[in-house]
């Protein structure tokens, strides 16, 4: 039975269409990664699977008792609340001392224990969440950009957190990234999202989807796109048209796809069905 | 029971029974930014002092009906597109207006409005105790049972419904608390100075606090010490003694900040 299954939710937030129609579904033990520009709708998106948005229509089904980790993609501490790195941990659920140590310490980040959570940089804040996250033992670990912030070594360290954690526990993973190349390389299922989405599939079939390259690829060269970091942030559909003509063998939604930044933004064109 | 028929006990006994419940809650009107929401609730009270005097009901259950009705309503609004300084002002000011034309009409209240507004401790009876020793139990034990959850969602809503806990229902649990304060507390310093008694104390913490918990025991300590402070102060200089703890407050809150001004490392 999957996890979590969404089926058709929209949502419109401040007047805006953020999820128009989206469809997904979790299965136990399996890695997917959304990706999107910013404003895309990712985190949104989040928000409605762990239940602190409903959205306007649609379905929304999750596994009775699910019990879900989540890495917020902002987490604001008031100055006026004191809060030891140990103390966060055993918010709510209270751990043993052992398995807080245990878990700072695969999350690299052993020596903060007694650190004010308002006093750490931004990659250890992020440990410390990841590291609160994973205590849990979740069935389903959600990760808005976790890896925000992290050096190159604590990224990397994170993925293989990640990776042996659904290899020795079976949970599930749904993420926000930014890192295409290691996305790529580390999910079973790619969603690419602009609101609604684009197309969905193993990475290396979205990434050669006419649509994730009209969002991410510079170029013709969809294998490039991956590698190369210089996705696009700001939807640019200019050489959309030209390569929707040309997709091939590429799992894809019929859709049309003119919505991205904002109601105010025209986008004349229609790229529903492709050749 | 001989102690109890000293009224400076019963007056002391009152304070400390009122900073029990009310120096936690202080914490989380702190750490939530709800400094206005205290207030517009014990501002409520005073139309609810008015109410139990024209239907001639006990003050403290018309204090908590009407206080609870303003922190249940304030907690709705509260997320729904409305700015809410503002919102929270304007219904605060109102209802202690609205509550002091109230009360002007019910006969032969005008003396006591005094009382009502500032706390009268020393004509606290031991019927005054029980209610007040009651109340505040019923608070602390509330904070207790809803402690890591209100902490959470305090900290963040949505980490608090990823863990399966509803921000919806631990703001109403600080919503009962917050009424139940206002209700036990008007005897004690009166409707104006309860949101002082919630945010001082706790304020004055911060600055020796590592941890939530630590900071409700330390905000606790320093709301006592105010208590026994301000009443032998009020006996010293003959000074209304509801005041009096609040400025003995407002002393410690002033050197608690200097001391973390000096020592600047310290947290
Ligand atoms: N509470 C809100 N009220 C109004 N608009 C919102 C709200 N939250 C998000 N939005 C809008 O929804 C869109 C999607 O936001 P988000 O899901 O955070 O995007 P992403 O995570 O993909 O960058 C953005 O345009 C944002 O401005
Ligand atoms: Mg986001």
């Amino acid at each position: 039975m999957s996890l979590v299954s969404l089926d058709s939710i929209s949502l419109r937030l401040g007047g805006r269409q953020v999820l128009d129609h989206v469809s997904l579904t979790l299965e136990p033990g399996e890695i997917v990664t959304i990706v999107g520009p910013n404003g895309s709708g990712k985190s949104t998106l989040l928000k409605v699977i762990i239940g602190a948005l409903h959205p306007e229509s649609g379905r929304i089904n999750r596994q009775k008792g699910l019990k879900i980790g989540y890495v917020p993609q902002k987490l604001h501490i008031d100055p006026t609340l004191p809060l030891t790195v140990r103390r966060f941990l055993s918010l709510p659920n209270r751990v043993s001392d052992e398995a807080a140590h245990a878990a700072l310490d695969d999350a690299g980040a052993g020596h903060l224990c007694n650190h004010q959570m308002t006093d750490l940089s931004g990659g250890q804040f992020q440990r410390v969440l990841l590291a609160r996250a994973l205590l849990t033992e979740p069935e389903l670990l959600i990760l808005d950009e976790a890896t925000q912030g992290l050096d190159q070594p604590g990224s990397a360290d994170f993925y293989a957190q990640v990776e042996a954690l659904r290899r020795d526990k079976g949970c599930a993973v749904l993420m926000v990234s930014h890192e295409l190349h290691v996305v790529m390389a580390a999910s079973d299922r790619v969603v690419c999202l602009n609101g609604h989405v684009c197309c969905h599939g193993a990475p290396e079939h979205v990434a050669s989807a006419p649509e994730y390259r009209a969002l991410f690829g510079t170029g013709t060269h969809g294998a490039l796109a991956l590698y190369r970091h210089d996705h696009n942030h700001d939807h640019c559909d200019l050489d959309h048209d030209h390569e929707a003509h040309h997709g091939q063998q590429v799992h894809m939604h019929d859709h049309s796809h003119d919505r991205t930044h904002g109601d105010s933004q025209d986008h004349p064109h229609d790229h529903g069905e492709t050749a | 029971m001989n102690l109890l028929d000293d009224f400076l006990v019963r007056a002391i006994l009152a304070g400390l029974g009122v900073v029990l419940a009310a120096a936690p809650l202080g914490c989380f009107v702190v750490w939530r930014r709800m400094a206005y929401f205290g207030d517009a609730t014990a501002h409520a009270a005073i139309l609810g002092v008015a109410l139990a005097l024209s239907f001639n009901v006990s003050i403290f259950a018309g204090v908590l009906a009407l206080a609870l009705i303003m922190a249940l309503t304030v907690s709705n609004l509260s997320g729904r597109g409305f700015a809410m300084d503002t919102l929270l002002g304007v219904t605060a000011h109102s209802s202690l207006a609205f509550g002091l034309v109230a009360v002007s009409f019910v006969p032969g209240v005008r003396v006591d409005l005094m009382a009502y507004l500032f706390g009268d401790i020393l004509a606290v009876s031991k019927g005054d105790l029980a209610v007040i020793w009651t109340g505040a139990a019923l608070v602390l034990a509330l904070l207790y049972w809803r402690w890591s959850a209100l902490l959470t969602t305090t900290l963040n809503p949505d980490l608090a419904i990823a863990s399966g806990l509803s921000p919806k229902r631990e703001q109403m649990v600080l919503s009962v608390a917050l009424a139940l304060v206002v209700a036990v507390a008007i005897k004690v310093v009166g409707t104006l100075l309860i949101a002082a008694m919630l945010l001082i104390p706790a304020a004055s913490a911060r600055s020796f606090a590592r941890t939530p918990e630590r900071m409700a025991l330390i905000a606790t300590g320093i709301g006592a010490l105010s208590v026994l402070g301000g009443i032998e102060a009020a006996f010293a200089f003959d000074t209304p003694t509801g005041p009096t703890i609040v400025c003995i407050a407002a002393l410690i809150f002033a050197l608690a900040n200097l001391a973390r001004l000096l020592r600047p490392q310290t947290r």
